[in-house]
C-alpha cells in the first residue's frame, strides 16, 4: 500500500468577499515524490498551500499529512510539514542566524541542538558568510535561500515550496534546483508550485494543474509530455531567404531571412525535413527548441 | 503520537518570549529612554518647580504622591505599547507566518506576546522608579507584595488590550488611535496627578468610572498607603478584565480573525 505524505479530500475554499477558491479539490502526493503543482495565476495553488499550512482557514473539505488531519492532530501534522512561502516572511531586522535558530525554536528545538543544525544548513545554503548579516541588507536571492534554510531546519518530511525561484537569477536557480533534488533523494517530499514549466519539467516526477479552484490534471510527468504530438524547432540558417519553403508534410515559417520556425509531428521524421531542405539548396547552421514543450502542454490544458 | 510534549512547548514559549525581549532591547533608544527622559521632565517640572507651590496631596509631598501614577503611566502605555506594535509588526512583514506554520499552540502565541510586553512594562516601571529616587531619595515602599502583584497585573491587562488592538488593526493608523485617543485622556484623568478627593462631587463620581482611577490607586495603596477606591474590589475588577480579554484573545487568534484569510 502507498503511503501518501499529502492527501486532500474534496477541498473547497470560498473567501469572505464570495470568491469561490477551491471547488472540492482531491489530490494525493506518494511519500518521496517531487510534484509540481502548477496552474495560472489566481487558480488557486496559494490558497491550497495556505490551507496546508493553516495560514487559511478552509471552507470544507480535508487534509492530511502523513496521514495527520490538520484539523485534529495540527501540531503533529505541523511539526513534519515545511513551507517555503511566495512572499517573504521574516523579520527584516534580525540577524540570518537568529532568524533561523528562532525557527529552529519553534519547533521545540532546544538552543544547543539548534546551533549545529543552522550552521550545517546556512553553510550548505551558501549563507554561513552573511550569518551575521541583517536580513533586510541581503540580496532577493540571499533572502530565498534564507527562506528555504528556515522551512528546512527542523527536517520537515514534507516541504513544500510556492514559487521558490520567481525572481532569482538563472546561476542561483540551477543551483536550487540541485539543492532540491538533492534533498528530494534525501527523503524528503517535495511539491513545488512554480511559473517556470521548465523548471516543473527538470525536477519534478509528477504533476497536478489547477485551474479556476479544480484540478484539470494530475498525472506522471511523463504521460503528459507524452501526450505533445508536434515539438516546434527554430532553425538558423547560413543564408537568407525571401519566402518560406515549401515541403510536404511540415508547417514551415519564414520568422526573418535567416530563422525558420517548423513544427514537427512524432509521426515525421526531423531527418526528412533536413534532406527535402538540402534538395532545394537550403543549409541549417544550427537548430533548437522552440519553446518549452510543457509550456504548450499547459497553455493546451488550461484551455479546455 | 497525538500532540507534541510539554517540553516541546516550553522551548517554544521560551524562544518567542525571549525574541519578544530582545525585539525592545535591541531598540533600547526608542523603548526605554524615552520613558525615563520624559518622567525625569515631570519629576523636574510637577515635583520640583510647581510641587513644593502645590504642597501636601493626601498628607503626602507633591513628588512623593506623583511617584506611583508617573510609574503606572509608564507600565501601561509600554506594556500596551509593546504587543501592539510587535504583532502587528509581525503580520505587516508576514513574519506572523512562521508562527502560524509552526506547532505552537494558539495559548503559547498570545502567552509569548504577553511576557514580552510584561517585561517590557515592568523593567520600565523599575526604570522610572530609580529615576523618581533622585528626585525624592527618601521613598519606602509601604506594601512591596501588593506592589508588584499590582504592577504584574496591570501590564498583563494592557498587554492583552495592545493584542486584541493589533489583531484588528489593519493599517499603522490602527495601533496609535487608541493609545492617543483614548488611553492616554483616562491615564491623565485616572488619578495620576491629582486625588479625586480634590474634586466637585459630580466629577468625582465621573472619575470614578474611568478604569485607569483603580489601576493607580491600588499601585498607589501599594507604594504609599492611601488610595480613593476599594483594593478588593479593583484587584477582582483587573482579574475579571484579565481573564474577558484573555478568553477574547484566544477566541480571535482560534477563529483567525485579522490573521488569517
Amino acid at each position: 500500500m502507498d503511503n501518501f505524505a499529502l492527501e486532500i479530500s474534496d477541498l473547497s475554499k470560498v473567501y469572505s468577499g464570495g470568491t469561490e477558491a477551491l471547488k472540492g479539490i482531491s489530490l494525493k502526493v506518494k511519500e518521496g515524490d517531487f510534484y509540481a503543482l502548477l496552474g495560472p495565476n489566481g487558480a488557486g495553488k496559494s490558497t491550497t498551500i495556505g490551507i496546508i499550512g493553516t495560514l487559511v482557514t478552509k471552507t470544507s473539505g480535508t487534509v492530511k499529512i502523513f496521514n495527520h488531519d490538520i484539523d485534529q492532530n495540527v501540531s503533529i501534522a505541523k511539526s513534519i510539514l515545511g513551507v517555503v512561502s511566495q512572499e517573504l516572511n521574516f523579520s527584516q531586522f534580525e540577524k540570518v542566524i537568529d532568524i533561523v535558530t528562532t525557527q529552529a525554536g519553534f519547533y521545540g528545538i532546544p538552543k544547543s541542538v539548534a546551533k549545529p543544525k543552522v550552521e550545517m544548513m546556512l553553510k550548505r545554503l551558501g549563507l554561513w558568510d552573511k550569518k551575521d548579516d541583517q536580513a533586510r541588507t541581503l540580496s532577493g536571492g540571499y533572502k530565498r535561500r534564507l527562506m528555504i534554510a528556515k522551512a528546512l531546519i527542523h527536517e520537515p518530511k514534507l516541504l513544500i515550496l510556492d514559487e521558490p525561484t520567481a525572481g532569482v537569477d538563472i546561476e542561483l536557480r540551477r543551483e536550487m534546483w540541485d539543492f532540491l533534488k538533492e534533498i528530494n533523494n534525501d527523503g524528503t517530499t517535495i511539491i513545488l508550485t512554480t511559473h517556470y514549466l521548465e523548471e516543473a519539467e527538470q525536477l519534478c516526477r509528477n504533476i497536478g494543474i489547477i485551474d479556476h479552484g479544480e484540478i484539470v490534471v494530475d498525472t506522471s510527468m511523463k504521460d503528459l509530455l507524452r501526450k505533445l504530438d508536434v515539438q516546434g524547432f527554430v532553425l538558423d540558417l547560413e543564408e537568407p531567404l525571401k519566402e518560406a519553403p515549401y515541403i510536404h508534410g511540415f508547417e514551415i515559417r519564414l520568422e526573418d531571412p535567416l530563422t525558420l520556425v517548423t513544427a514537427v509531428s512524432k509521426k515525421s521524421s526531423i531527418n526528412n525535413l533536413f534532406s527535402e531542405l538540402n534538395k532545394i539548396g537550403i543549409n541549417v547552421k544550427s537548430m533548437r527548441n522552440e519553446s518549452n514543450r510543457l509550456e504548450e502542454l499547459f497553455i493546451e490544458m488550461i484551455k479546455k | 503520537m497525538k500532540d507534541i510534549s510539554n517540553k516541546t512547548i516550553l522551548i517554544t514559549l521560551w524562544t518567542l518570549t525571549s525574541k519578544e525581549i530582545r525585539r525592545f532591547m535591541r531598540i533600547w533608544i526608542q523603548t526605554l529612554v524615552p520613558p525615563a527622559v520624559t518622567m525625569s521632565l515631570y519629576f523636574v517640572i510637577f515635583g520640583s518647580l510647581i510641587g513644593p507651590r502645590i504642597g501636601e496631596m493626601d498628607g503626602f509631598d507633591y513628588v512623593q504622591f506623583m511617584i506611583p501614577g508617573l510609574i503606572m503611566m509608564s507600565v501601561i502605555t509600554n506594556s500596551y505599547a509593546n504587543v501592539v506594535s510587535s504583532f502587528y509588526g509581525v503580520k505587516f512583514q508576514k513574519s506572523i507566518e512562521e508562527l502560524l506554520i509552526s506547532p505552537m499552540p494558539h495559548w503559547v502565541i498570545l502567552l509569548g506576546f504577553i511576557l514580552g510586553g510584561v517585561s517590557r512594562g515592568v523593567l520600565v516601571g523599575i526604570i522610572v522608579f530609580c529615576v523618581s529616587l533622585i528626585f525624592y531619595p527618601d521613598f519606602e515602599i509601604a506594601n512591596l507584595g501588593l506592589t508588584l502583584l499590582v504592577l504584574v497585573l496591570t501590564a498583563i491587562l494592557f498587554s492583552l488590550m495592545g493584542f486584541i488592538n493589533a489583531v484588528f488593526a489593519d493599517s499603522f493608523d490602527d495601533i496609535s488611535v487608541i493609545p492617543t485617543f483614548v488611553l492616554t485622556p483616562l491615564i491623565y484623568l485616572g488619578g495620576v496627578f491629582y486625588s479625586i478627593n480634590i474634586l466637585p462631587e459630580l466629577w468625582r463620581q465621573v472619575s470614578m468610572a474611568n478604569p485607569m482611577l483603580y489601576v493607580v490607586n491600588t499601585f498607589r495603596e501599594g507604594m504609599l498607603g492611601i488610595s480613593d477606591v476599594s483594593i478588593s474590589f479593583s484587584l477582582t475588577m483587573i482579574s475579571i478584565f484579565i481573564f474577558v480579554f484573555t478568553s477574547l484573545s484566544l477566541y480571535l487568534l482560534h477563529k483567525g480573525i485579522g490573521i488569517r484569510e
